[in-house]
């Protein structure tokens, strides 16, 4: 414009071809896709658990207990992975576990997630007093024996998915918080955030618009990490019978069950593990995944 | 005097550190003790000196993004010091700077675009966002950049365009006083002449008064009228260029000035010259 | 002429990360008995990697394509991992970069300097101590039992850098390689560590290889000046020729393009792009010649 006098000293240098746009970079990471798509699978699965089903999974059948999967002798065309010992559709079971699985893993992570990041942005950002009483909560906190909390809280609250989900959230909030706090500590010793005070912005409009989005790739990490770890506390606390009744079919029950008859029936076992097994795998992955195609500077 | 658009006097700076949770007193570092400067309107003084000069904090300080510990910072007649942030803001627009490490002062997930383009609107420089977006392309123009850089991100630029994209963004909102912290340290020379051409035509173009810190005294030569000196958090000696380069007062000045290697062959060189008595601990 | 202590001949690298671009490209440069060449080149131009190579260090995206490192009339790029070793250390030593970070944080001086001396000429402890003291006081340390004692972060930058030189000295090598040892020091320490490294160099008749961006340091530390450009060789002489009357428009360039603070208005000529331009030519050329000569 007409500011800016004519001679143009320098030479003008060209930035190169224009880059993969955010959506075009994820689609090309194979973790993102194939551990993603895994997951959209188990949502689609959960959510449309009784259209995919193909039994009843409390339907109890004890002319049919204990039948292998297909292609075992003794099968049967409608138990496609056999039967445990009550007589109930293993695959129709493991399909209505997911559900279980799923919710606890979005709300309990997403919960923990939630209410960790804001301390630790908080922590980080603020500094001094607000730091210090928030780093001090933390440390506190982290001392108590987390196995006795969850067992203390389900006491308290009865067995059920929202005591397992408050299990999980009250003790793993922390892991958030400190892995938050450092990052958003890191990136507000940068040039950019001082920048972004020369040009005037106010400090809440720094926090979320500047330092914020430099902290989400590791948060992203972490998030898909805690639903794979909430997986697994489900299934543990069900396999100790604190989750939800044993009416509702979940892995770590199908798991518990399936151990008592492992010789006779080793798929009423194997098929809730490798269900559970391959969850995980799918979470840590597309976290891994997620975490560097998102981020500018891993990808270097 | 009437000409000065900011003027520092008396800046202490010193960092507090708490020892422990029941400290009574706190043992602290100080890094400015009592440093004057005045930077007048259009002019480009050179701030020079080693490590543990206190330079950059005294940059920091003139932009008011550290507190003093005393002293004052007076731009354009008001007191910076004696404001808080919120009275800061309006001041902000009218002083900018440029930092050292291109790398780190553009938000890695910004797109340069949106970097130049937040400042602009942030301030109410343009009425609209065509005319925003006009603003930007003009200062992309005049520092040598192609237009679609604003789709870039910085990593995928070279040093030379991210300082370039640094001083675009210190200039776009015309301020009347830049901050150049050590902008060409990690340049090749060729570049650092190009950066250092287009700052010293901007100056003149914008009328911008300019404080260069450097710790090279020959690049501060290149493009300052004024130098000021500075040791340990003090001011060892300033004054024009011309004559402090030529006739330095100051015993430090002189072992400063001595110790820069020419590119000429001087077999005398390395056995001679005045040599800073400097404690055991170098 | 005197056989040189070390000469390189044609090496020739690649990146194979980067579709086997060149990183070096024929280079050829001789340092003699006792001489001190400055090896000097921007960010990219392969000073570093001649330096790595001579060490053996070099990354594996880098791949030697071509030539020889002639040290005391042996290969080096043919040489076993274990014939190197006894070799490094003991007649080739390095003075890096930056002290900070070639020491390490978690040991003590004396453990660091006594380290070579031990494993090299079987000294015993206490000797092999005695040794590093004496190495410190002749790098002038004037207090060398207490930086003995310390650790790294206990010293200053300055401090570190003459322990590092001392190290490289410990052993008498023939050939010390000096990877840009005063680009993270202050100007006033600079000088004190390059008439420090010139001294030693005189008083042991060490060869030094002195890498460096800075025309000015090499000019009053080296006898003989290689400009490298884009890996490639573009002008070689004495210091004083090459500063002087320098034939290549790139090294002239350079030399234009270098602040001085007794001329005010150098240092703001960039390489004007019709160099820029002739000089991309010339490299062009030289592949093409390249790839010529082996399809041929």
């Amino acid at each position: 414009m007409e500011h800016w006098s004519p001679t143009a000293t320098i030479s003008t240098t060209d930035s190169g071809p224009q880059p993969p746009s955010v959506a075009m970079r994820l689609a090309r990471d194979p973790k993102v896709v194939f551990a993603g798509g895994f997951i959209l699978l188990l949502i689609v699965i959960a959510v449309a658990a009784p259209l995919v089903a193909p039994q009843d999974p409390l339907a109890q059948n004890l002319l049919a207990a204990t039948l292998p999967p297909i292609g075992f002798t003794d099968a049967e065309p409608g138990f496609l992975l056999g039967t445990d010992g009550l007589g109930r559709d293993v695959l129709s079971r493991v399909i209505f576990g997911t559900r279980v699985s799923l919710t606890v893993a979005f709300v309990a992570a997403g919960l923990a997630c939630l209410i960790g990041s804001l301390l630790g942005l908080f922590a980080g950002y603020l500094g001094n007093v607000v730091d210090t009483a928030i780093s001090r909560l933390v440390d506190i906190w982290m001392a108590f024996p987390p196995v006795l909390l969850s067992i203390l809280l389900v006491a308290i609250l009865g067995t059920g998915l929202h005591s397992v989900i408050a299990a999980i959230v009250v003790i793993d909030w922390t892991r958030f918080c400190r892995v938050v706090r450092t990052e958003t500590k890191s990136q507000a010793q940068m040039d950019y955030v001082v920048a972004a005070r020369t040009v005037g912005f106010s400090r809440p409009a720094i926090l979320f618009r500047e330092i914020f989005p430099n902290v989400v790739p590791v948060l992203i990490a972490l998030l898909t990490l805690e639903m794979g770890i909430a997986v697994v506390v489900e299934a543990i606390l069900s396999f100790v019978g604190l989750s939800v009744s044993s009416d509702t079919p979940t892995w770590g029950g199908m798991i518990a069950e399936g151990r008592q008859i492992v010789h006779e029936a080793w798929w009423v076992l194997a098929v809730p593990l490798s269900a559970l097994f391959a969850t995980v795998v799918a979470f840590n992955q597309l976290g891994d995944g997620l975490a560097r195609s998102l981020d500018p500077v891993l990808r270097r | 005097m009437a000409d000065d658009l900011l003027v520092a006097h008396g800046l202490v700076v010193s960092y507090g550190q708490p020892r422990g949770l029941f400290a009574r007193g706190r043992s602290s570092a100080t890094v400015l003790h009592g440093v004057d400067i005045r930077v007048g309107k259009g002019e480009t003084v050179g701030i020079v000196g080693e490590s543990g000069s206190g330079k950059t904090t005294l940059g920091r300080a003139l932009l008011g993004l550290v507190n003093p510990t005393a002293g004052s910072v007076v731009f354009d007649g008001s007191d910076i010091t004696a404001l808080d942030e919120k009275a800061r803001r309006p001041l902000r627009r009218r002083m900018q700077m440029i930092f050292q490490d291109p790398m780190s002062s553009l938000n890695p997930r910004h797109t340069i675009g949106r970097i130049l383009i937040e400042p602009i609107i942030l301030h109410g420089l343009a009425e609209s966002q065509k005319a925003a977006r006009g603003l930007v392309n003009g200062v992309l123009d005049r520092v040598g950049l192609s237009r679609n850089t604003v789709d870039r991100y910085s990593y995928e630029l070279s040093g030379g365009q991210r300082q370039r994209v640094g001083i675009a963004r210190a200039v776009v909102l015309r301020p009347d006083f830049v901050l150049a912290d050590e902008i060409v340290s990690g340049l090749d020379v060729s570049t650092q002449a190009q950066v250092l051409r287009l700052l010293k035509e901007l100056t003149g173009e914008m009328h911008l008064a300019l404080a260069f810190i450097s710790h090279d005294l020959s690049v501060v030569r290149s493009i300052c009228q004024r130098v000021v000196v500075m040791r340990e958090g003090r001011v060892v000696e300033e004054g024009l260029c011309e004559r402090v380069f030529a006739a330095p007062a100051a015993a430090y000045t002189r072992a400063l000035i001595d110790a820069i290697p020419l590119p000429t062959v001087d077999p005398g060189w390395l056995t001679s010259g005045a040599s800073v008595e400097v404690a055991a601990t170098a | 002429m005197t056989m040189p202590r070390l000469s390189i001949e044609t090496l020739s690298a690649i990146s194979l990360r980067d579709g086997n671009r060149p990183i070096l490209r024929r280079v050829s440069l001789a340092v003699g008995t006792g001489e001190v060449h400055g090896l000097v080149g921007e960010s990219g131009a392969g000073k570093s990697t001649i330096a790595k190579a001579i060490l053996g260090i070099v990354p594996s995206q880098v791949r030697i394509a071509d030539g020889r490192i002639d040290f005391e009339g042996r290969d080096l790029l043919s040489l076993s991992a274990r014939e190197l070793r006894e070799i490094l250390g003991r007649d080739i030593a390095l003075i890096p970069q930056d002290p900070s970070t070639a020491l390490n944080p978690a040991r003590r001086i004396d453990a660091q300097m006594t380290d070579g001396l031990r494993l090299k000429r079987n000294l015993l402890t206490s000797e092999a101590r005695r040794r590093a003291r004496a190495l410190l006081e002749e790098v002038q340390i004037r207090d060398p039992d207490r930086v003995l004692k310390s650790y790294p972060h206990q010293l200053s930058g300055g401090m570190r850098q003459r322990v590092l030189i001392a190290a490289a000295f410990a052993l008498e090598p023939k050939l010390v390689i000096a990877d840009e040892p005063t680009t993270a020091l202050d100007v006033t320490v600079q000088k004190q560590i390059l008439r420090l490294i010139r001294s030693l160099q005189e008083r042991h008749g060490t060869s030094v290889l002195f890498v460096s961006h800075d025309l000015g340091v090499v000019a009053k530390i080296c006898d003989r000046v290689t400009v490298l450009y884009m890996g490639k060789v573009v002008e070689q002489g004495t210091t004083a020729e090459v500063l002087n009357s320098p034939r290549h428009a790139y090294t002239k360039a350079l030399l234009a393009a270098n602040p001085r603070y007794d001329r005010p208005d150098t240092g703001l000529e960039p390489t004007p792009p019709e160099v820029v331009a002739a000089l991309r030519a010339e490299i062009a050329a030289f592949d093409a010649g390249v790839m010529g000569s082996r399809h041929g």
